[in-house]
């Protein structure tokens, strides 16, 4: 995923930042890193927005996890304009308590369950690209992306009737599936889902775009995002 | 008005898995409690309120619930009503 395509500028995208987010930084040097423009946006702006290209919703632990994670950032002012934003069809991501935040306002099916070790884990996991997304290019499905992850509630249950576009997998080094390789109990191995234009994962794919953290494999998601924007 | 105490329980749905009962229930096993069957561990709150009728107060938790307390997609909930004091 070294490989650097045209420019990607003119794209903005708007990086949300709630009481507890601490990954909005570095959301906001990947999103620039790939070439896009990015700012941070506070939780409790409700104003439209008309001006950005796309939103991110950062991981971090919004409103200290309290009851269940999103589940009071959900609530926030931004939150409402999020989601007419999503509704009018364009991009949303969410990672990690982003992805958490999505599922709590509805705009993805499903919730988390505590890891299934009950454990925090953090670590590297590899992760199998299941199908063709805003942010996961056709030619990308069944590739493995090796990412980082951090997280105490990604054990993902899918609700009744209601199944989700499964993007991202955890699989191991060859792109197996198991239960080896799944750090959480996440059903069916899930570690990121689609509707639409909004996507949410569970691992970090903006700690994974630079040579020295070890991984560039998260620039794909970032890429096919303001490729798509570009060409718009 | 007068004053209300709900004691609001919220628990897993029996259909999703449960993480921390599972794990407290083997803990419970390796004590010895050979008796234990099923551990399910869930949220408990205490919420006090003012409304005008039991029925205000009922109406006002049970909106409580469904729009924060409980995650309908995985736990369910319950509530019982006390009065603490009526004023007037």
């Amino acid at each position: 995923m070294s490989a650097i395509p045209r420019p990607l500028t003119g794209a903005r995208v708007g990086v949300v930042v709630f009481p507890g987010t601490n990954c909005d930084r570095d959301t906001v040097a990947a999103v620039e890193a790939c070439g896009g423009r990015a700012e941070a946006i506070w939780h409790g702006d409700a104003a439209s927005l008309e001006r950005w290209d796309a939103i991110i919703l950062p991981g971090g632990f919004a409103h200290g996890d309290a009851l269940r994670a999103g589940a009071i950032a959900r609530f926030s002012p931004v939150m409402a304009r999020v989601i007419e934003f999503a509704h009018a069809g364009r991009p949303v991501l969410g990672i990690c308590n982003g992805f958490q935040v999505l599922l709590e306002c509805g705009l993805l099916p499903g919730a988390m369950l505590r890891n299934d070790s009950l454990q925090f884990r953090a670590g590297w996991v590899h992760c199998r690209v299941e199908a063709a997304s805003l942010f996961t290019p056709l030619e990308a499905v069944g590739s493995v992306l090796r990412l980082p992850i951090a997280h105490g509630e990604g054990n993902y249950v899918p609700a009744p009737d209601d199944a989700p576009t499964v993007i991202l997998r955890y699989c191991d080094a060859a792109g197996q599936i198991s239960a080896a390789a799944n750090p959480n109990g996440s059903a069916q191995g899930i570690a990121g889902i689609a509707r639409g234009s909004v996507l949410g994962l569970m691992p970090h794919p903006e700690r994974a775009c630079d040579p020295l953290l070890g991984s560039t494999d998260g620039q794909l998601l970032f890429r096919s995002l303001l490729r798509a924007l570009v060409e718009a | 008005m007068s004053s209300y105490l709900a004691r609001v329980y919220v628990t897993p749905k029996r259909s999703v898995r449960d993480p921390e009962g599972s794990t407290v229930g083997e803990a419970l096993r390796q004590l010895g409690f050979d008796s234990l069957q099923a551990v399910r561990a869930g949220k408990y709150f205490e919420l006090s309120l003012e409304a005008g009728t039991s029925g205000e107060a009922d109406g006002a938790v049970e909106r409580m619930c469904r729009q924060l307390l409980a995650n309908p997609v995985i736990e369910d909930f319950r509530f019982e009503l006390q009065v603490e004091a009526s004023s007037e």
